[in-house]
């Protein structure tokens, strides 16, 4: 498995497109973290940018990149390695890469210019989104068997999870505007990675006031230990049930 | 011409001080008291340096009572120390501390009952229940003092400088920090509230109820619990005063509550979670004013009428106004918003498009607060754009025809 891994990251960085995406994430985070004036504004502005490139960037990657070493799969799949161990290697190697780029590009210019407890969350978070987004990437490649389609799924996801989700959760709550919809939406936030995250960060901010009464219920859950624990759970959860699904998928799989 | 004489030599022999004696007092058991009662009205007591464990000390003579080298009186935290019943006393140099608390009596460091022209100037008041307590007294000073107390929570503390009932206040000049109200005014009419520092106080820095025709400048009101709340008065005239960082779940720069013919003029609002909140007003006059790094700049709710708006700077704020609905009968004009993409063709520094200033979010989260749980969501981003393109959802009528193109020097 180790020895996959390193192929695997060994391939990824020497292929440009993960640098390029470090130093991309690294000018957007120096420019954005140089034109605000405090600190808080800027963390909020970096955490727009987080939640907006990294699903996008880390699905669309590692879809693209697995279904171009489809050859390659085949090739270790010749060879006496179980299938699950394959697949898991080829994920860790891809989501190590990511990581290591989000952590260059965003964690070490932020770190640098401010470094507070919110700083941490905002990084954590991105790591979970990097994880989580490579892992449906996986999950994505195994469920279809053509390129094409499995891009197309990808966008989908990621847009699914960035914009839509959050229109359906809007009409939601408009919906139910009568009803006591705090803890419910407490509940509905946990199906979303990216709105777990971005309500994560914004309550470790100095902007947590302006959520008001329900805020307040959410600062009361979310800032808490138990929340931020439970956070991490919810997060943890949606890396690995994508994992444990592409695997099941993948053993039965007509390659 | 001989009445003139007989007066004039009257008023001298007044002057060299042939009716008042100073009378030292030294710290000892009830020396205080005692000195009170053998002094005449006119006389001076000057308190030395020392520990004065003395309570319940009624001044019903015009005395002035100074201390030298800041003398303590201890309350024990059971007593209240002055209480003053008689008019023109002055009261100064002394520290005042440890207050009791009665469920019965406010206690306070110093109390004035039915007196007029009674000044307290240069006194520390260190952990009391009340500070400085006014009560149908007319034309007192409060000048220079330092009321502070470690009491935390809204229900344990009194008031730094309470009034009630009184007409032609001047306080000045002091620093209130940790009480429930920093200042509160209670039917309190034609008074002058000007140079204070009202922070850190567990509910409002400042808190008008009833109190008519009232001016209070340059005062700063910082990280208080809830801000500073004006209900109920008419004719309130806030001058260059400085709101800062009132920030929290229920707290509002100035919070107005069925104000009138009031007018607000020359302030900074700086990191506020609401700058000013506005509550069935009529008539109030808000101009020249700086509103820079709120939560909401202004809320102004449907019920207030006849306000206006007036060269108003509005830098870096979330939300820059909001309000509840979609009627609106006030007027805002010639603000500088730093939110604004018009153009100015004409180059009059004046833009040549509305400026609507109420976002579509704040719109939405202010019918269902829960949805602010999308705040800086990529959706609310985009709803943003949409809707400054085509606006549907904001109220039409609130915007702002003439938007100037630069900052306004305030």
């Amino acid at each position: 498995m180790r020895t996959i891994i390193k192929y695997v990251l060994f391939d990824l960085l020497r292929n440009k497109t993960i640098i390029v995406y470090a130093l991309i994430l690294a000018a957007i985070t120096i420019s954005v973290s140089g034109m605000g004036d405090n600190a808080s504004k800027g963390l909020l502005s970096l955490l727009n940018i987080t939640l907006l490139f990294v699903p996008i960037i880390s699905i669309l990657f590692s879809t693209i990149y697995f279904f171009n070493s489809v050859e390659f799969t085949e090739l270790l799949l010749a060879q006496p390695i179980r299938r699950k161990t394959m697949l898991l290697a080829q994920y860790a190697g891809i989501a190590i890469a990511l990581s290591i780029a989000y952590l260059a590009g965003v964690g070490i210019p932020v770190c640098i210019l401010y470094y507070t407890a919110a700083t941490i969350t905002l990084l954590v978070s991105g790591l979970f989104l990097t994880l989580i987004f490579s892992a449906l990437a996986l999950l994505i490649f195994v469920l279809f068997k053509d390129k094409t389609k499995g891009i197309g799924a990808a966008i989908i996801t990621a847009l699914f999870f960035t914009l839509l989700f959050d229109g359906l959760l809007l009409s939601f709550i408009y919906s139910f505007s009568d009803y006591p919809v705090d803890k419910p939406l407490l509940g509905l936030i946990s199906l979303n990675p990216v709105d777990l995250a971005r309500v994560l960060v914004l309550l470790q901010l100095d902007v947590a006031v302006m959520m008001g009464y329900s805020g307040a219920l959410f600062k009361k859950f979310m800032g808490s230990a138990t929340g931020s624990i439970y956070t991490v759970i919810c997060m943890l959860c949606w890396t690995v049930i994508p994992l444990i699904i592409a695997a099941r998928v993948f053993k039965k799989k007509d390659i | 011409m001989k009445q003139v004489l007989l007066l004039h030599a009257l008023l001298l022999y007044a002057a060299t001080g042939g009716f008042a004696a100073i009378i030292k007092v030294h710290a000892a058991a009830n020396s205080i008291h005692q000195a009170i009662e053998q002094a005449h009205s006119g006389d001076t007591l000057l308190l030395q340096q020392g520990f004065y464990r003395e309570h319940d000390i009624l001044v019903s003579k015009k005395l002035t009572i100074t201390g030298q080298g800041l003398p303590v009186i201890d309350g024990e935290n059971k007593y209240q120390v002055f209480i003053i019943a008689a008019d023109s006393v002055l009261i100064q140099g002394l520290q005042i501390q440890h207050i009791g608390k009665g469920s019965v009596i406010d206690m306070a460091g110093i109390k004035i009952i039915n007196a007029k022209c009674v000044t307290i100037r240069n006194n520390r008041f260190i952990n009391n229940t009340y500070g400085v307590y006014l009560q149908n007294s007319n034309r007192c000073y409060i000048v220079n003092n330092t009321i502070h107390s470690d009491t935390k929570g809204e229900i344990n503390g009194g008031n730094g400088i309470h009034a009630w009932k009184c007409e032609g206040l001047g306080i000045k000049g002091n620093s209130i920090s940790g009480h429930r109200d920093g200042i509160y005014f209670e039917f309190v009419t034609h008074s002058y509230i000007a140079d204070n520092t009202s922070f850190e106080n567990a509910r409002y820095g400042l808190h008008f109820m009833f109190s008519h025709n009232d001016r209070y400048a340059q005062n700063t009101f910082m990280d208080n619990g809830a801000g500073v709340a004006v209900m109920y008065s008419r004719g309130v005239v806030m001058y260059d005063n400085a709101f800062n960082h009132n920030w929290g779940d229920a707290s509002y720069g100035l919070l107005l509550k069925e104000i009138t013919d009031s007018k607000i003029e020359h302030n900074r609002f700086i990191k506020n979670t609401v700058g000013i909140h506005m509550e069935s007003t009529t008539r109030v006059d808000v101009r020249h004013n700086l509103f820079s790094e709120n939560g909401w700049g202004v809320r102004v709710q449907a019920s207030c009428s006849g306000s206006n708006f007036v060269e108003n700077n509005f830098i870096g704020n979330s939300f820059d106004v909001t309000t509840n609905g979609t009627m609106m009968l006030n007027v805002f004009n010639h603000n500088y918003w730093d939110k604004y993409d018009g153009y100015d063709l004409d180059k009059n520094n004046v833009g040549d498009v509305s400026y609507y200033p109420v976002s579509v979010y704040s719109v939405i989260t202010e019918k269902i607060p829960p949805a602010m749980i999308l705040y800086h969501s990529l959706l609310t981003n985009i709803m943003e754009q949409v809707e400054k393109v085509m606006p549907s959802i904001i109220p039409d009528m609130l915007k702002d025809d003439q938007p100037m193109m630069k900052k306004l020097k305030l």
